[in-house]
Order: C-alpha cells, then structure tokens, then sequence
C-alpha cells in the first residue's frame, strides 16, 4: 500500500496527547477529560470523538468491529471502519467475539464483551448537567463538589410530568459512586451492561472535546428514587421474527405487506450469527 | 421552640453579646463588599467618599461594616434608595456575592459557632439549602422557569438528599396550597405564570426545607396592589406558624411599615440609623430617613 498517511491517521504527537486524556479518564472513572479534539475528515456530530479514540488505541494487531444503531452496515460504521482501514491495514469484522476494539454509536453489543476488548462509544453531549446549567464553567463546579441536584431534578420534572422518567437513552450513571456520567445515547436495556463489566469503556465527544472513560469492573448506577426504580426496556411476550431472541433489544417494525407490527433484533451481528448457528444445526 | 430552646442554649455557652435570655438567629457583623483594591484614603472607617465611590481609586464601596442581628420570628426591614446596598448585602448572606470581610453566624447551622462567609463550598450549600430560604424580587432568578412549578419546590429536598418522589410531592402540593396556587396547576411550569403566582412559587419553593431563616429581596414590588396584600398577608402567616425569622428588603415603606419590627435604613453602603420600625416611620432622625419618610406623605 502506497503509504500517504501517518500509521491511524494521526502524527503520533496528536495519538499521544488523545492518549494521555484516556489514561486520566481512566485513572477517574467518569470523569470528563478536555482533549484537543482534531479535525477529522468527516463532520463533528457524526463520531468524531469515538474516531479519535479508536486511532489513538489502535495497534497494527487489532481487529475492528464498527456498529451505528446496533447495524455494522450503516453507512457511518462503514465509512469510520473504512477510514481507519485504510489508515492502519488492520482487519476488520462484523462479529463481536473476534474483535479487539467496538467502536460503537448508540449501542453495547448483546455478545457480552471481554476483559480483552475495548468498547469506544461516540457521544454527542456529555455533560449530564447541560439541561440544568448551561454554562460549562459552571457545571465544572457542580462536578468538582459533587452536587448533581441538576441531574436528580431532571428525571424528578419527568416523572412529574409524564408519571415516569422519560430517557429513552443516555439515562444519567453515577459512576464508581462520584461522578454523574452521561452514558452515551445507549438505551437504558444497555446502560446496566456498563456496570462491574468485564471490558474496558472509552467515550469520546469530538464536538465537544471531551474524553471519559468506565474502567472493567467498575460500578455504574443509573439514578433513580426510591418510589420510581430506574427500569430498562421491556420486550416481554416479544421475539424476533428472524432468531426468535426474546431477551435482547428489538427493534419494532410494521410490515407493510400484512401491515402488522414486527420486532426484529436490533443487533444485526448478533441476529445473523444466531440464524447461521440454527441453520448449521 | 425548639430553635429558640437551642438559641437560649448557645448564648449561655458562646456568650453572645447583647442576649442574655436570648440570642439572636442570625447575626451578621462589619460585613463588607468592595469592588476594587481600596486604597488608604478609603480604607479607614471614616473615609470620605463620593456617594460609595472612593475618589482617589475608584474603587466601589457597595456595603460598608454594616452589622445586624436578627432575633427567632423576627422581621428585620432594610430600606433604602436603589444602589444603596440593600441587594448586595442580601446576596452577601446568600453567598451569591462574596463578602469581601465579614462576619455571619447563623444560630439554627452550627449554633453560631463558625463564621459561615469562610464556610467550605459545600457547607455554604448546605445552608443555602436548610438554613436559607431566598425570594428575589426578579422571579427569574429564584425559579428554574421550564420546571413544573412542583420540581422548583423539589429543588431544594432533591439537594438536601430526599430522594422520595411521593414525599416531595406531597411536600409541595402543601405548600402550594398555603401560598394559594391550585394544585391542578402545580405540574406547570412558572414560565405560564403570572407574576403574582411566580412570586407565590417562589415563596413555596423557600420554605420547602422548612428554613429557618427567610431572606425576601423587594418581594411585592411590581405586583398589582391586591397581589400585594395577599404576598404580604402569606408572609405574616408563615412567621405566626413556622416562628420563621425574616430580613426583608424593601423601598416600598409601607410594606416595611406592615412586615418589620425592626428597621435599618441603608445609604451609599452604610447603616445610618437603625431602630423600631414605628420609631423609624413617625420619627426618622437623619436628614435622608425625613426626607425618605416625608416623600412618603
């Protein structure tokens, strides 16, 4: 291959600058490390901060796996896991148990993840308390003492409003019992699979250059009140129509032919293995 | 009761000046806010100022050594002309400004043992949320305005570690209620509001923990006059049945005349007379208090 870029994109001083905000995010679960976030050659708001992540970390030994909205053939994971193949000649694959690193957009997948792979998840606002004050300097405060009042507020104003809380994703953590994370648009069906986890979690907001990261096994507790329990997404008495999977997150489609209501597993990669495994049978 | 048990308690012990039998909820001593370096032609405690400003440096002089004490169900009034340090000195005991020197107890926080202006951040947070209940006169300030009107009361609960929806609630539904808000509109958010039910809410919401001492900057003014009296009627009915202790800034007179015991009359900073409100109204001895009282008339 004609070489006409540094190894991942990157000149290695920038790799080792992204680098140190991962090992400061790391050494402080949940805690919002300010990086000098590059410009990319695609657009801020599209997984420019996951991108970093993954070419900062990536070694010429790994395999990627890129997934948007639980698909590996969304045209976002296809473009970042084209970039940064053809940056690093590193594989590529669409199955979970193969890959080293995850870099993943609204999603953890269903294949739960090991001590040896890195999930890197694109986030667009991490800042838990943005809703509540919108000035950074100020949120800097709150974070530093400890007063998430703001991030309690807000679901209580929900469940005041509309009889629950209403976090479709990015339902605010406290992590390792001191900060509040905001997790990342991943569902609330997925924000439990980021506690006492196996894998290491990197999140990256490009747009708004921030780094922060949940180290394996470490506690991550969505809040909630005493009387309203945090509680995930239900699919009881659903499955999906290809696999059959019932305690997986499904997606909800109506097929227009019967004009019936169908649920499909939103995790492609997983669906596709489960249906090859079944036809092997 | 049991505030003014403690209150007695720590002037026995502490020997707080001025109270034998009894001792003052809050007292607040040479609290002073500057803005600039001050310079020695205004440092001293008789410097010549223009108005509040230093004419050597600039520097301004917002409050000067003013100091006070406020007594269990008291309502101290502070009067005074726009820019004279009424808001400033208000803010200074909130911690929304910081006191530049200063000394404030508060007897309900630690029973006066500590000055509060030096208090860690998150001690002064504690107090503003147990200790202090705040109404602005710009509601805006006071309310988060998207909020339903019950999570601006929750506020204060959720920050002093409730975490019970039910309780909280019920809590403002009550409170609601005692400021005369209908609780079908008590899950609407006080941007839909008028000023007069704004106001009300913000009321609510300082006396959600229950707060011992009231802090009201100008509550009534802009309010229409039948507004008025109920805000002013609600706030004597809180001191008769919390015992809560008030400082209540105002350049309205009348409203000082109906709310405050006590009377301290602010110009360019300073506290130039101080007394009992009737003393101050019918007669006023420094040459501004007449001429604030008889422009009244």
């Amino acid at each position: 291959m004609e070489q006409m870029y540094n190894f991942a994109f990157f000149d290695e001083a920038s790799k080792r600058e992204i680098r140190r905000a991962i090992f400061k995010g790391i050494a402080i679960p949940g805690y919002q490390v300010p990086f000098a976030s590059r410009e990319m050659p695609i657009g801020r708001g599209w997984g420019t901060g996951g991108l970093q992540v993954t070419l900062a970390i990536i070694g010429a030994d790994d395999v990627l796996k890129v997934i948007d909205q639980g698909c590996d053939e969304s045209v976002n994971a296809v473009n970042i896991k084209k970039l940064v193949a053809a940056t690093t000649d590193v594989e590529v694959t669409e199955d979970t148990g193969e890959a080293t690193i995850i870099q993943s957009r609204h999603r953890i997948p269903e294949q739960p993840l090991t001590e040896d792979q890195i999930l890197v998840l694109q986030v667009p606002t991490p800042e838990p308390l943005r809703d509540f004050e919108p000035s950074e300097a100020k949120t800097r405060v709150l974070h530093a003492e400890a007063d998430y009042t703001g991030a309690w507020l807000g679901l209580f104003d929900q469940i005041v409003k509309f009889g629950s809380t209403t976090t479709g994703a990015d339902h605010p953590c406290l992590v390792n019992g001191r900060y509040v994370m905001a997790p990342s648009p991943i569902p609330r069906f997925d924000t439990l699979k980021l506690n006492d986890s196996d894998n290491l979690t990197i999140l990256g907001a490009g747009r708004e250059k921030k780094i922060y990261a949940v180290p394996p096994h470490t506690r991550v507790e969505p809040l909630d009140f005493e009387d309203y329990p945090f509680r995930v997404e239900s699919f009881e008495g659903r499955a999906c129509r290809l696999c059959g999977a019932t305690d997986v997150y499904l997606d909800e489609f109506v097929d227009e032919a019967t004009g019936k209501t169908v649920y499909q597993c939103n995790d492609t990669a997983w669906c596709a293995k489960r249906r090859a495994e079944k036809g092997g049978e | 009761m049991s505030a003014m048990a403690v209150a007695a308690k720590a002037a026995k012990t502490t020997g707080t000046p001025g109270a034998a039998e009894e001792a003052s909820c809050l007292s607040v001593s040479h609290l002073s806010l500057k803005f600039g370096k001050g310079c020695p032609a205004c440092l001293g405690p008789n410097a010549k100022l223009e108005r509040n400003v230093c004419p050597v440096c600039g520097t301004v002089h917002a409050v000067r050594d003013v100091s006070l004490e406020v007594y269990p169900g008291e309502i101290i009034g502070i009067v005074g002309e726009s820019g004279s340090g009424k808001s400033s000195l208000m803010k200074c005991i909130y911690f929304d400004q910081q006191a530049t020197s200063g000394d404030v107890r508060a007897l309900p926080y630690d029973g006066g043992a500590e000055n509060i202006l030096t208090a860690s951040p998150q001690q002064k947070r504690h107090i503003r949320n147990s200790v202090f209940g705040m109404v602005y006169q710009n509601p805006y300030l006071g309310l988060r305005m998207d909020f339903s009107s019950l999570s601006n009361i929750a506020e204060q609960m959720i920050a002093a570690g409730d975490r019970t929806v039910s309780h909280m609630c019920e809590r403002g539904y009550y409170l609601l209620d005692k400021v005369n808000i209908p609780a079908r509109r008590a899950k609407d958010a006080p941007a839909l509001f008028s000023g007069g039910m704004q106001q009300r809410v913000q009321i609510a919401k300082a006396l959600s923990n229950n707060p011992p001492i009231l802090l009201l900057d100008e509550v009534t003014t802009g309010l229409d006059l039948s507004v008025q009296a109920s805000v002013l009627d609600l706030i004597l009915r809180i001191r008769r049945d919390f015992n809560v202790s008030m400082l209540v800034v105002s350049h309205d007179l009348g409203v000082i005349r109906m709310l405050a015991d006590r009377t301290f009359v602010m110009l360019d900073g300073q506290v130039i007379e101080h007394g009992l409100t009737d003393q101050i109204l019918e007669d006023p001895q420094h040459a501004y208090t007449q001429q604030l009282v008889y422009s009244l008339l």
